[in-house]
């Protein structure tokens, strides 16, 4: 059991997060924006995260902090 | 809950400029959680490059200097002969390395200065737009070269790990790939390495990081890490080329 916490304001929305999830429980939002215009990063199903980092390694931003 | 991984303290609160989907980010917090590991907080000196990564001096926290173009090792040599006991990187893109900062980068080599340069290849001049650089790949388009690099005309990509790796000087030489976590991670070992061989004072260390470059390139960030994975390693294999 993980859990993440996004500082959303840094995020540029690259979704290099997103394509490494083993459970695939990030998406981009189509909704959410920051105050640079970028379509943040959402978590879809907190429950299933295992805190495994990997979102976090492929930050290029260090904008998520991975709890377990 | 335990917190297992979060921002490391030897990057400042300054957010990155990069594009969104560049790796130099990758880069920048690798390098500052390996200084963290060896405990090398306030006796680190780090020498900024001209390219994408000049305001590197704003993101790493400690002590910073921005060197001419290419002359990022000359730099790093001289603090380094001065305060032989402060642990000294230098930060170097593509552009800023192999074409302007050649000659000071094997020299440095070739002098065994016990200083850690890592070196950012990304096969483009990123900063001023997309230009074709000496690590741009064969058939890779890039604003100066519209058809595709053409050895014919245009040479063929330099490759600095091997370079270097036949000097005498460096005592580690290697290349990794920011293109997913497992290779990220192995990327943090070999940074680890390189910044050892320096604080044991073995000789010189390099280490190579084959990046993505997703604007220049014209690429989606899933593209861009695919080429990478693929298209990049092909002609940059990776792994260790020299330890001694």
């Amino acid at each position: 059991m993980g859990k993440i916490t996004i500082e959303k304001e840094r995020c540029k929305g690259c979704g290099l997060c997103v394509m490494y999830c083993p459970k695939k429980i990030l998406a981009l939002s189509d909704k959410e924006t920051n105050g640079n215009g970028y379509f943040v990063l959402t978590v879809v199903d907190e429950s299933g995260c295992i805190g495994c980092a990997n979102c976090a390694v492929m930050c290029p931003d260090s904008v998520i902090t991975v709890e377990r | 809950m335990t917190v297992v991984y979060k921002k490391s303290g030897m990057l400042t609160d300054a957010p990155f400029h990069y594009c969104p989907g560049c790796t130099h980010g990758i880069a920048h917090k690798l390098v500052a959680e390996v200084l963290e590991e060896i405990g090398a907080e306030g006796n680190v000196v780090g020498v900024a490059p001209v390219g994408c990564a000049v305001f590197a001096y704003n993101y790493f926290n400690c002590d910073m200097q921005e060197a001419s173009h290419g002359r990022a090792p000359a730099v790093a040599t001289g603090i380094k002969r001065v305060r032989p006991d402060t642990v000294v990187f230098a930060y170097q893109g593509d552009g800023d390395l192999a074409s302007i900062g050649m000659a000071e980068i094997v020299h440095a080599a070739a002098r065994g200065e016990k200083i850690t340069v890592i070196f950012i290849n990304n096969a483009i001049y990123g900063m001023t737009g997309g230009q074709m650089a000496p690590t741009t790949l064969e058939g890779q388009k890039a604003t100066t070269c519209i058809y595709g690099r053409n050895p014919e005309i245009n040479g063929n990509p330099i490759r600095m790990c091997e370079l270097i790796s036949t000097l005498t000087g460096p005592t580690y030489v290697a290349r990794a790939a920011l293109c997913d976590p497992a290779n990220v991670r192995k990327a943090k070992k070999m940074i680890k390495t390189a910044f050892e061989h320096q604080l044991n004072k073995k000789g010189f260390s390099f280490v190579e990081l084959l990046s993505a470059c997703p604007t220049n390139w014209g690429m989606t960030t899933e593209q861009a890490v695919d080429y990478v994975k693929n298209d990049m390693q092909s002609i940059y294999p990776l792994g260790v080329f020299k330890e001694e």
